[in-house]
């Protein structure tokens, strides 16, 4: 025993866990399966009702903020996907645009198209996996399983675009990397059919009316709309309390000007509301992706933007004239510069508002690069609205939040 | 000559600048008349130090004292309900300042104003909690990123980082890999800053488990009392490595492949 007596004192920052009083103090988490990844709460509880609730975050974090400052901007795009590592394109798609947005270029139109595709399918991938680990931490076992299902197909489609199913990289900052492969549009046309198949005759018909399921959600977790703002959230929970606002409809980027969809809004301000709004959005992505499919067929067939002192050319070129060649080795060795300025561009991820402000010197490094995560500030809700909760209600809360900690901690 | 490297700045920089190469800049616009902007920069009146439009969005820039008198009108007055985001970027090198932003987000005109201000470096800044509750959650990262106190917070405590943590990462004098307090942090934590010498920064594991320890780990299954002694009286044993060499591949001559 060559350990030395009390050099470790348990660093648990000053909370006193031995009370007198009638509450318990209680650590939920961080290795808690139903704590999304590295969430610790502390909680007090009176019985079996929580008094105060302490989101204790960081278990996760990277430093990608850091990173950013450190890498040049084709570099970090791959770090983006560990961010909200359910739906890495959403984070790439984020990126790229803000940075896109520095430069001052447009992605070509084909590029646009496949772009939004990928970033509607992302929002399904995501949307399924909330329904199966939201119905899991409630209870309902087989929800998970079929749901889990269907985000496979999912991600068979994203493996035949860019080879990876998890961590993409299929957004490059000006356009994308790569066509769509043969046979894939007729793919993504039958899983539209078996999404929106399943998502009325499985889960819906598993859930929506399913006794335990209501009384497990309805009235659970109830926020009004001023607390939803005040709180920063965004997406699907401010949604879910009855404000609504899309930054694909308010704010429009990319193709979603020109394509016809809803804008879900649930006014109950409970998880069962939020619980609809999802089914909904699932259902209102595939109505997207429907009609980018024909959008395609009548599209160029250019991937990538024009901007030589920003973006290599295409590979024919490099390979044939000298001047690409040199172009490519300098943004290849050095990095591309953008102008001085900072941009603040703001996205609709699955989770709601991902947005990058960007601060840049002229370098090929960011100056500074901030991640505004929508999952941070709803983490940062958990503190006010699980007080007066019950411990049983805690794990629907945090379900219903769709926290990711990848993109909490960063 | 060893290459000099600035100590105020230690991140990523470009090995190779044009010696004539003169950054471009983001186009800012005027603030047109009769715009919803024009409205916001009047409401705010003499507060405003400078305002312009970037990429789509109104930046003002204002006086650090002021910062929740302006941002108190933004959500009275011209409907800003919302603070998206709230953060800093480190100037100390160049300027011994730090800029801070806030974003915040009018829903019902679907506009982003962003409010920059600049505080010197030991100076505090007042908290926008008591206008939007998301920034107790920002300012607090704020606070763990660069250091930057804020006044009447709540809860001002570090989020990220450990509570014992020493530096504040995203500052531009923080190295990538983190400092000599962040390589040692496990080892002083758990065996104390004596034992730097005896572990070595060969050693140095933070995920290393004593045999015997069962002061901080519980033996799942053979559960002991705290601290019980279950080493039977068996010493502890170093690893050892074989001294011989199994195949010595700088003797030669010997042949892998027999057919050859």
């Amino acid at each position: 025993m060559s350990q030395q007596p009390n050099k470790l004192t348990p660093f648990f920052e000053n909370l006193n866990f031995e009370r007198d009083d009638n509450t318990m103090v209680i650590n939920f988490g961080p290795q808690h399966p139903s704590a999304h990844g590295q969430l610790r709460l502390v909680l007090e509880l009176d019985g079996e009702q929580v008094v105060k609730a302490y989101p204790d975050i960081g278990y996760l974090h990277r430093g990608i903020e850091k990173m950013a400052e450190n890498m040049t901007y084709n570099e970090f795009l791959p770090t983006t996907d560990r961010l909200d590592y359910i739906a890495s394109t959403a984070n790439n798609y984020a990126y790229a645009l803000a940075v896109e947005k520095l430069l001052g270029i447009e992605a070509p139109r084909r590029a646009q198209v496949i772009r939004t595709m990928l970033l509607e399918l992302n929002r399904v991938i995501s949307h399924l996996f909330f329904l199966a680990t939201h119905a899991l931490d409630v209870g309902a076992m087989s929800v998970f399983l079929y749901a889990f299902r269907e985000r496979e197909y999912a991600m068979d489609l994203m493996e035949d675009y860019c080879g990876a199913r998890l961590t993409h990289s299929s957004v490059r900052i000006g356009g994308v990397p790569l066509d769509l492969p043969a046979g894939w549009l007729e793919n993504l046309a039958a899983f539209c059919d078996k999404v929106d198949y399943e998502v009325e005759h499985t889960y819906e018909a598993l859930l929506t009316e399913n006794r335990i399921w209501k009384m497990r959600l309805e009235n659970v977790g109830v926020i009004s709309a001023e607390e939803a703002l005040s709180w920063g959230c965004t997406g699907p929970m401010l949604r879910g309390s009855g404000v609504k606002y899309d930054i694909r409809k308010e704010e429009p980027y990319e193709l979603y000007s020109e394509l016809d969809f809803d804008i879900p809004v649930a006014e109950t301000c409970d998880s069962y509301g939020r619980y609809r709004l999802y089914m909904e959005e699932m259902k209102q992505s595939t109505r997207i992706l429907r009609q980018l499919i024909p959008m395609y067929k009548k599209t160029e067939p250019r991937l990538m933007a024009h901007a030589p002192q920003y973006i290599s050319a295409p590979k024919e070129e490099i390979m044939t004239q000298n001047y690409a060649l040199m172009q490519h080795f300098v943004l290849v060795t050095q990095g591309m510069r953008p102008p001085k300025g900072e941009v603040y561009v703001p996205t609709e991820s699955p989770k709601g508002e991902l947005g990058f402000y960007i601060k840049s010197e002229g370098e090929p490094y960011a100056y500074r690069l901030k991640c505004r995560a929508p999952s941070f500030f709803h983490t940062g809700l958990l503190q006010e609205i699980l007080v007066g909760t019950y411990i049983a209600d805690v794990v629907t809360i945090i379900g219903t939040t769709n926290i990711v900690f990848g993109e909490v901690d960063r | 000559m060893r290459k000099y490297t600035p100590k105020d700045n230690v991140q990523g920089k470009s090995y190779y600048t044009d010696r004539f190469w003169v950054a471009p800049r983001v186009p800012r616009e005027e603030v047109e008349e009769g715009s919803h902007f024009e409205t916001v920069v009047n409401a705010l009146g003499s507060q405003v130090k400078e305002s312009y439009i970037e990429v789509g969005q109104l930046v003002v820039h204002i006086d650090a004292s002021e910062n929740f008198a302006v941002i108190k009108t933004l959500r009275d007055e011209c409907g800003y309900k919302q603070c998206s985001e709230q953060s800093a970027v480190d100037y100390l090198a160049q300027d011994g300042e730090f800029e801070l932003f806030y974003q915040l987000l009018n829903h019902a005109e679907a506009k982003r104003v962003r409010v920059v201000c600049r505080i010197k470096k030991g100076e505090a800044i007042e908290s926008i909690v008591p206008l939007y509750k998301s920034a107790n959650f920002a300012e607090r990262e704020m606070y763990d990123m660069f250091g930057i106190k804020v006044n009447n917070h709540p809860f001002l405590k570090r989020i990220i980082m450990p509570d014992d943590w020493e530096g504040h990462p995203l500052l531009k004098t923080y190295p990538l890999h983190g400092d000599e307090f962040a390589s040692w942090y496990e080892v002083d934590k758990i065996f104390g800053k004596e034992y730097r010498d005896i572990i070595g920064p060969e050693n140095r594991d933070p995920a290393k488990v004593e045999r015997y320890d069962t002061k901080r780990f519980s033996r799942v299954g053979y559960e002991v009392p705290f601290g019980a002694d279950i080493s039977e009286g068996e010493k502890e044993q170093a690893i050892e490595y074989s001294e011989t060499i199994l195949v010595n591949y700088n003797a030669g001559t010997k042949q892998l492949d027999e057919r050859k």
